[in-house]
């Protein structure tokens, strides 16, 4: 019932985000600029979300198809690709790789544990049964 | 429009959903293949063969990449299911997705400086790590070629989709926010597409960081650009 109603929205997002991208001046591409609108109206209950989930889950289940084209024009690129292709193969692989493991790590690293898991720590640090299972362990 | 640039249209159009309808079913099989792998290489494969000019697969192809700027938008729609936990996590998700689009940069500066003397490659490769729309914009401030950071970009979201999991996994990350964070922040929307194949919280991270990265990119070539235009 909602399903097209949902793709008229995010169609209207997507085209606020590039009319704002040209007119605008503003140096991100008008589809992130359209998904951070869209983040506000949801925020501000403008859209709900019950309008655009059908649509959206839709688009987002598919959304390796519309990369496609995208990869079959690597093609145009060939001749180039291919006199380079050992400098650009590490380039892409190393850089992105490395930016992988330290984009991980460092979520990882820094990863704030659920409230409930420091006051049930806490709790079990001052309580005199649980110090007397610690001695046992 | 003529009818014969019509019919181009149409089975450009339909050529695309029948390789990725197939990719998806070699998947269920065989889910070590990537979809992407498998129905580019045989778009690819048919071009090749028949000695079809690129120009009549792409009038069909552009109609189908038009729908990414909806599916973008619509990254909105996990963004917000998981905002609470995106709000507890608001300090490391910050915190890695600047190490590591600093990093990026600086990585692919410092690898293309030993290996290549190519300074229209170098150029074009730094903003390899945003989706081809923000690199081509900043591959045009720094002087680079804009279609080969358009290039760089989908082959960079195409290794980080096709090896990314398989890289953290081995280094042993396993939770959906690590994962989801290094997808987006490496490998954008190609990465991003490959994590919501997962699981939504881990599309909703790397939903997040694609967009947070693009940002984040766009500002952090802010300087560079000063250093190297006076």
């Amino acid at each position: 019932m909602y399903g097209l109603l949902g793709f008229f929205i995010l169609a209207l997002f997507h085209l606020v985000g590039v009319w704002l991208q040209h007119n605008g001046n503003i140096p991100l591409p008008g589809n992130v600029i359209g998904l951070l609108l869209f983040l506000a109206a949801l925020y501000m209950r403008i859209v709900r979300l019950e309008w655009v989930e059908q649509a959206a889950q839709f688009l987002l289940k598919h959304m390796l198809l519309f990369f496609i084209p995208y990869v079959v024009g690597i093609i145009a690129f060939a001749p180039l690709l291919g006199e380079h292709w050992f400098s650009i193969l590490v380039g892409i692989g190393g850089s992105t790789t490395a930016v992988l493991l330290t984009t991980a790590w460092s979520a990882r690293r820094w990863k704030s544990q659920p409230l409930m898991d420091a006051t049930q720590a806490q709790q079990s640090f001052s309580s005199p049964t649980n110090k007397r299972e610690e001695r046992m362990l | 429009m003529t009818f014969s640039e019509l019919l181009l249209i149409i089975t450009g159009i339909a050529a695309t959903i029948g390789a990725y309808l197939l990719a998806r079913y070699v998947q269920g099989r065989y889910p070590s293949f990537h979809p992407i792998l498998i129905s580019a290489g045989l778009l690819i494969a048919v071009i090749i063969a028949a000695d079809i000019p690129l120009e009549a697969y792409s009038a069909g192809g552009e109609w189908l990449s038009m729908l990414l700027g909806p599916a973008t938008v619509a990254l909105g729609v996990p963004i917000y299911k998981h905002r609470e936990q995106i709000a507890k996590q608001l300090k490391p998700i910050i915190i890695s997705i600047v190490c590591g689009s600093t990093l990026g940069i600086v990585s692919v500066a410092f690898m293309l400086w030993l290996l290549t003397d190519s300074q229209a490659i170098i150029l074009s490769m730094l903003p390899k790590s945003v989706s081809s729309p923000i690199s081509i914009e900043i591959t045009k401030v720094l002087q680079g070629v804009p279609e080969l950071a358009a290039v760089f970009s989908v082959c960079t979201g195409l290794f980080g989709s096709v090896f990314g999991i398989t890289i953290l996994h081995k280094f042993g990350f396993r939770d959906d926010m690590s994962i989801g964070l290094a997808m987006g922040t490496a490998a954008h929307g190609i990465g991003t597409a490959r994590c919501l194949a997962n699981s939504e919280e881990q599309g909703s991270f790397s939903g997040l960081a694609m967009g947070l990265a693009g940002v984040i990119t766009s500002i952090l070539f802010v300087p560079i650009y000063m250093w190297l235009i006076p």
